[in-house]
């Protein structure tokens, strides 16, 4: 491989900055919209027999006097500019009655309409999703600190961390900006996005260990990161590629309740490929550089080995 | 030994593309499919403790019984109860659009009692019989109720004392009927009136012979989704588990011609056990769980792209295909191990801490995962293998090789 991926690595530090700062203002400024899992509401998501208006809508909920002030009117499948015959609302928490209520109100008012899908989640279940989510992250980190710390070194374990986290703002920050709906499935993309990041981090840093036995010792650790990512970019490509086949699969041609899911992987595998390859060699190879005068991982062996053979039976 | 080995891998190959065309329809089909494919209601309740009733561990049990007791009265299809954590309990109706009525009826805690007129409780619902819905002369729905023996005397008694006063028969503290008794009844029979429809005196009969809740159940969570939307879903993801697939081959076979196929056939074994090992769990199929299936494929062909690169490597270096290939397999080994446990690792806290359908989604992570490592160890060597020692193709870009190992290697290439 001719570029040197290393060599620019202020570039990867400033471009990828730039992309965090940009997604926290973006949290900052626009926050989270968050779906009825973690604040409690009613979802009613309801095919009408012709194509009906937002405001349509809207004047049948106020004449309703069920307190449904703060509803949101959302036209889904296919629209033309103003009305829809797929419409879903959001609305507080109301019983089964009072959705019955509402929907058969809808649709007698407006022409008939057949109920594709009603929920309804108490504000109580959506507060321990949150916590849930939180702490799975946490223990998540915890442990997949403490594997990398175990099987490499804890220097990997903290730059490939931080390159995750780079991932999960990079999602966050586009769910933010685009004002996409989080729900509960987010959180299991989320740690997919986490497991998918840390398994590119692997694959790399694989490479590193190995090439630490069988590289000179005077080399630098720019020459094993870059030796190491040469070897292991084309593995790095096609798995993203895969992926991406898969996943891309699901988010355009899958249902409707599977898009955003999909969506977090899309945006979380691309910046998960391109900060393991990036970001997370070039954080080890500053640190290494400023707290180690030697090269070598902790269990470096007193002779260096060139000889592939030599390395391959000491790997048994 | 070359037809031998032409014979093991042409063999497996037809075998195995023939079990999957025959076998991946029906199979995908017999596995459980959850309510957001079918269409149903998915209620989840919580148990509330009151001054007289604590929840205890006892009491959620007896009320999963009871809720149970009256699902199954009221003649739903293949309903699903159970406890989940120490007080919730979780109902799932498939095929269930209009959930209103049943979830008032399983919600209803169903204290019954007969007050006289000074209000103080002669008889609860411990003294029932049974109780059954019925039209009377004048054509009003009414639930009959039969006492127990001791319940019949206590009604004698309590008749008996309050001719010409009005008894007060009470659910959940809320009046149903007051009649006015006007004469003794010692026969241990009576009628409540006041419902509005049969389907309400129906269901007021299966709340009295299912008998009271032990404890104060409250609606956490009701979902519904619509029959059409489910086939809908259902579609769509048979749909895009199609092209997922498609498009991870074709890509495998340009990228790796020869070992390409080998890997997708492998793809094809992996598909076929993770779907029969779901059958054989019983596990029910989501739409996050199908989506965990169709995510899976593409962390399924890491294996194979990890090894087949390492295979590159070595032909480079100048070995034979054959060793080549068994050196790129033992050699990635390690590194799969590592990258799988990583994403296992988050898998893993999903399993535990995660909920219902993001669960599911774990589940087949996790398994697909660990299939995966079979499929692409085990069986895209073994293929491999066969297949290098039939000697039909020994030039190394059939193996995915773009750059040209050194001149005097190429000889050598592929020869056993």
């Amino acid at each position: 491989m001719s570029f040197d991926i290393i060599k620019h690595r202020t570039w990867w530090f400033i471009l990828s900055s730039v992309l965090v700062l940009a997604s926290l203002i973006s949290i900052f400024i626009n926050g989270f919209n968050f779906g009825i899992d973690y604040t409690g509401g009613t979802i009613l998501d309801m095919q009408f027999n012709k194509a009906v208006s937002v405001s349509e809508v809207r004047q049948v909920i106020d004449q309703s006097n069920m307190d449904l002030g703060n509803t949101v009117i959302q036209l889904t499948g296919v629209t033309d500019q103003d009305s829809s015959t797929d419409v879903m609302l959001r609305m507080r928490n109301l019983s089964s009655d009072e959705t019955k209520a509402v929907s058969e109100k809808l649709s007698t008012s407006l022409g008939g309409a057949e109920i594709k899908r009603t929920e309804s989640v108490g504000a109580v279940i959506g507060s321990e999703v949150t916590k849930n989510a939180v702490t799975s992250l946490a223990v998540a980190f915890i442990a997949l600190a403490a594997y990398i710390s175990f099987r490499f070194e804890y220097k990997i374990a903290i730059s490939a961390l931080i390159s995750i986290v780079h991932d999960l703002i990079m999602v966050l920050g586009v769910f933010s900006f685009f004002h996409l709906e989080i729900d509960a499935t987010f959180l299991a993309a989320i740690l997919t996005v986490v497991g998918y990041s840390m398994n590119e981090a692997v694959v790399i840093f694989d490479r590193v260990r190995e090439n630490t036995r069988t590289h000179r010792r005077t080399d630098s650790y720019e020459k094993l990161a870059h030796d190491s990512i040469s070897q292991s970019i084309h593995r790095s490509i096609y798995t993203l590629s895969t992926v991406l086949f898969a996943c891309g699969a699901l988010h355009f041609f899958g249902g409707e309740s599977t898009k955003n899911f999909s969506l977090v992987m899309l945006i979380g595998f691309i910046s998960g490929a391109y900060s393991s390859i990036c970001v997370d060699t070039s954080i080890w190879v500053v640190w290494k550089n400023h707290t180690s005068n030697r090269r070598g991982l902790k269990s470096s062996d007193d002779e260096s080995e060139e000889d592939e053979e030599a390395a391959e039976t000491q790997k048994g | 030994m070359r037809t031998r080995n032409m014979i093991k891998f042409f063999g497996a190959v037809i075998i195995i593309v023939a079990a999957f065309v025959t076998l991946i329809n029906p199979l995908a089909n017999s596995i459980k499919q959850g309510l957001d494919l079918q269409g149903g209601t998915h209620i989840v309740l919580e148990a509330e403790d009151t001054p007289d009733a604590p929840v205890t561990e006892d009491s959620l049990s007896r009320a999963v019984t009871i809720v149970e007791r009256r699902i199954n009265e009221m003649g739903l299809t293949e309903p699903l109860v159970q406890k989940e954590g120490a007080r919730r309990i979780i109902v799932e109706l498939p095929g269930e659009k209009n959930p209103e009525k049943a979830i008032e009826t399983i919600g209803k805690t169903a204290v019954m009692e007969f007050k006289d007129e000074s209000g103080t409780t002669r008889m609860t619902g411990s003294d029932l019989k049974t109780a059954k819905e019925q039209i009377d002369q004048g054509h009003k729905n009414v639930v009959g109720i039969e006492f127990t023996d001791e319940g019949a005397k206590k009604f004698a008694d309590l008749t008996a004392s309050n001719v010409g006063h009005k008894i007060g028969i009470y659910l959940d503290g809320e009046l149903l009927t007051n009649p006015v008794v006007n004469e003794p009844i010692t026969g241990g029979k009576a009628v409540i009136t006041g419902s509005q429809t049969l389907e309400d005196a129906k269901n007021l009969a299966i709340l009295l012979r299912s008998g009271a809740l032990p404890v104060k159940l409250k609606v956490m969570e009701v979902r519904t989704i619509g029959p059409s939307l489910g086939l809908d879903s259902k579609l769509k993801s048979e749909k895009a588990f199609a092209i997922g697939i498609l498009l991870i081959m074709v890509f495998l076979i340009v990228i790796y011609r020869m070992s390409g196929i080998v890997a997708n056939i492998a793809l094809l074994v992996y598909v076929l056990i993770l779907l029969g090992i779901l059958k054989y769990l019983d596990a029910t199929l989501t739409l996050p769980g199908i989506a965990g299936v169709i995510l899976s494929m593409g962390f399924a062909v890491d294996a194979n792209i990890l090894i087949f690169e390492r295979f590159k490597e070595e032909v480079l270096v100048g070995k034979t295909l054959r060793t080549s290939m068994e050196a790129g397999f033992r050699r990635a080994f390690n590194t799969i191990l590592d990258a799988n446990v990583s994403v296992m690792i988050a898998a893993i806290v999903l399993i535990v801490m995660g909920s219902g359908t993001v669960k599911g989604f774990a589940v087949n992570l996790a398994l697909g995962l660990v299939v995966s490592m079979f499929t692409a160890i085990v069986v895209s060597r073994s293929l491999l293998t066969w297949f290098i020692n039939t000697g039909l193709i020994t030039n190394p870009w059939f193996y995915g090789l773009n750059r040209k190992p050194p001149e005097h290697m190429l000889k050598k290439g592929g020869q056993k």
